[in-house]
């Protein structure tokens, strides 16, 4: 087992660093660079810029330097926001995006799976239909739209919430519905598909023949049970929400991981793009290392393979 | 054939996919403006008759607008799709029909794709390509392909065991000809159903592209652009994005209830999840 997880982590390490060289060649290969203004300068200033920040050597080498100030824990400083390292704004950005992901996740587990649940329960009946039917078309919904409606909603005619920012409690409650709408929507099906399926097993009929109470079978014998393959899906939903909030952050200005990169492209902040798709990389492969492993946790009969 | 048509839903959606392409292409026919004709006298006004669905900030129809992204929106939902399907196929074709090492790379590299989120790549690529519709076309195609490899590669593994491609080896039929004429055509079923879940995918990304503005810029419009346009001047004028949005929100929904009801009709026992 250790030694599975061992190659586990080495392979992660190869991919997150073909991830970095890939990122690499796309911003060098894409036109413009970080200190184009539409002021000309002198060459000799212009030279002076790019000796500056090491642009005048090759690709390689500027690549050859970033791995080897990584690996001393040196992401270099920002070109956009002068002076800044680039680790310094990352670890600012990073827990308002964390605590938006963490926050929208929450609340699809805590609506998606009761009411998934419900749903198969009263399977066939109009609370089963509208309920799925919302689901359905929450699949479908834009999230600048569900974006709209909401600001349009809470905060411009109830005046409920703040439309925009991230300065406090009352500032997250938008957002975090936002996000939450697709994960919430994906749950409540899932949720409602396994727990039809678990109904119809023997063990279920065995209970009621036994004499127990429906609530007791529900949630008891049923729920429990279908909740693996829910499980499961948390960790791919996990990650979806710390990549997935770049349009929520861009439409509600919130100044998370999300905004700070499409800004980064945007201003060809090198430095800044090269550290924000390295945290996305650990964040991602670190969910999919800890769903491959739990999976044979949940479930021993599956076996990880080598 | 009769299971599906007994889908009300997925028949509706079906019919209003077909008339929407339809009003595309006659597009010229149905508007009374073109969608770059600015009328600043008339800019930012209400719904009314002349102005179906008012005016944006330059006075330009938002219908014509709208039935002039369509053709974008669509467009670009339905090739990169094709293109995506290709290339998956391909890759998980050969991948899963060969296995050893071609499989170890392929995988290797699906599994690349699979973990970059693909919005991030995708705005990478458009600025390599440069904003516009190349840019769109490559980000999303290169993004997109890897869910069918994965899929392809699955079912492959499972159809090389069959009979009947024993069968047709052992008449000496070529590889090629085994993968190409043999096993890809008895997997068209599940092809289709990823074919309509690919192209709402598409086009919801190409509208998410568009709106952070690295899409098509202006004059031309597709259903992202507007809304881009419209979420600006949402405070007053609420009628700018309910409108691309809406209609963006309808068309999906239509495409999604149409592969729900292929996937029922063709593969009757597969997992009904949307991830």
């Amino acid at each position: 087992m250790i030694r599975i997880i061992f190659q586990r982590i080495l392979a992660a390490l190869v991919t997150l660093s073909l991830l970095c060289v890939l990122t690499f060649l796309l911003l060098r290969l894409a036109p413009g660079g970080p200190f184009d203004t539409d002021r000309v300068w002198p060459p000799e200033i212009q030279a002076n810029i790019q000796a500056k920040y090491g642009l005048n050597l090759r690709v390689s080498q500027q690549m050859g330097i970033w791995f080897k100030d990584l690996l001393h824990g040196d992401l270099h400083e920002s070109f956009q926001y002068l002076g800044k390292p680039v680790s310094e704004l990352i670890s600012e950005a990073w827990p308002v995006s964390i605590l938006l992901g963490t926050l929208a996740l929450l609340v699809a587990v805590i609506l998606g799976i009761p009411l998934g649940c419900l749903s198969a329960w009263k399977q066939g009946t109009w609370i089963d239909r509208v309920f799925m039917f919302v689901c359905f078309s929450g699949l479908s919904l834009p999230t600048y739209l569900l974006a709209s409606l909401l600001i349009l909603i809470f905060s411009l005619w109830l005046m409920w919430f703040p439309p925009a920012l991230w300065e406090g409690p009352e500032f997250w409650v938008l957002p975090t519905l936002t996000l939450a709408a697709r994960p919430l929507a994906i749950l409540a099906r899932l949720t409602r598909t396994t727990v039809i399926e678990v109904l119809r097993s023997d063990f279920i009929r065995t209970a009621y023949g036994k004499g127990l109470s429906p609530r007791t079978i529900l949630f008891k014998h049923a729920l429990k049970n279908s909740l693996i393959p829910v499980v499961s899906v948390l960790g791919p939903l996990a990650a979806q929400m710390v990549t997935g909030s770049f349009l929520v952050e861009i439409v509600f200005q919130i100044p998370g991981l999300g905004m700070h990169f499409v800004q980064s492209v945007l201003n060809r902040d090198y430095p800044l793009v090269m550290g924000l798709t390295l945290t996305y990389g650990v964040v991602l492969l670190t969910a999919h290392l800890l769903v491959d492993l739990s999976y044979s946790w949940i479930d021993p009969r599956i076996r990880v393979e080598s | 054939m009769n299971r599906f048509l007994k889908n009300r839903w997925a028949v509706l959606s079906l019919a209003f996919l077909l008339l929407l392409t339809l009003a595309t292409l006659c597009a010229p026919l149905l508007t009374r403006y073109s969608f770059e004709e600015q009328q600043i006298s008339q800019r930012l006004s209400p719904p009314s008759f002349l102005h179906p669905m008012g005016t944006d900030l330059l006075g330009r129809d938002l219908y014509s607008r709208i039935l002039y992204g369509a053709r974008v929106s669509l467009t670009v939902g339905v090739v990169t799709a094709l293109i995506s399907l290709i290339l998956g196929t391909l890759s998980g074709a050969l991948a899963g029909y060969f296995g050893g090492w071609v499989d170890r790379c392929l995988s290797g590299i699906t599994h690349l794709f699979y973990i970059i989120p693909s919005l991030l790549l995708a705005i990478l690529l458009t600025l390599v390509f440069g904003k516009g519709l190349t840019g769109l076309l490559v980000a999303l195609s290169a993004t997109s392909w890897v869910t069918q490899a994965r899929l392809v590669r699955g079912q492959m593994l499972q159809a090389k065991q069959m009979p009947y491609v024993e069968a047709a080896r052992s008449v000496g039929a070529s590889t090629l000809s085994i993968i190409f004429r043999h096993i890809l055509p008895n997997l068209w079923g599940p092809i289709l159903v990823a074919l309509t879940i690919q192209i709402p995918t598409q086009v919801m990304s190409e509208s998410f592209l568009s709106f952070i503005g690295l899409g098509l810029q202006p004059p031309y419009a597709s259903w992202g652009v507007l809304a881009s346009e419209g979420f600006g001047a949402m405070r007053s004028f609420p009628h700018l994005i309910l409108y691309p949005g809406g209609i963006l929100f309808i068309t999906l929904m239509a495409f999604n209830a149409l592969g729900d009801g292929l996937r029922d009709w063709l593969d009757p026992a597969g997992d009904r999840n949307l991830m």
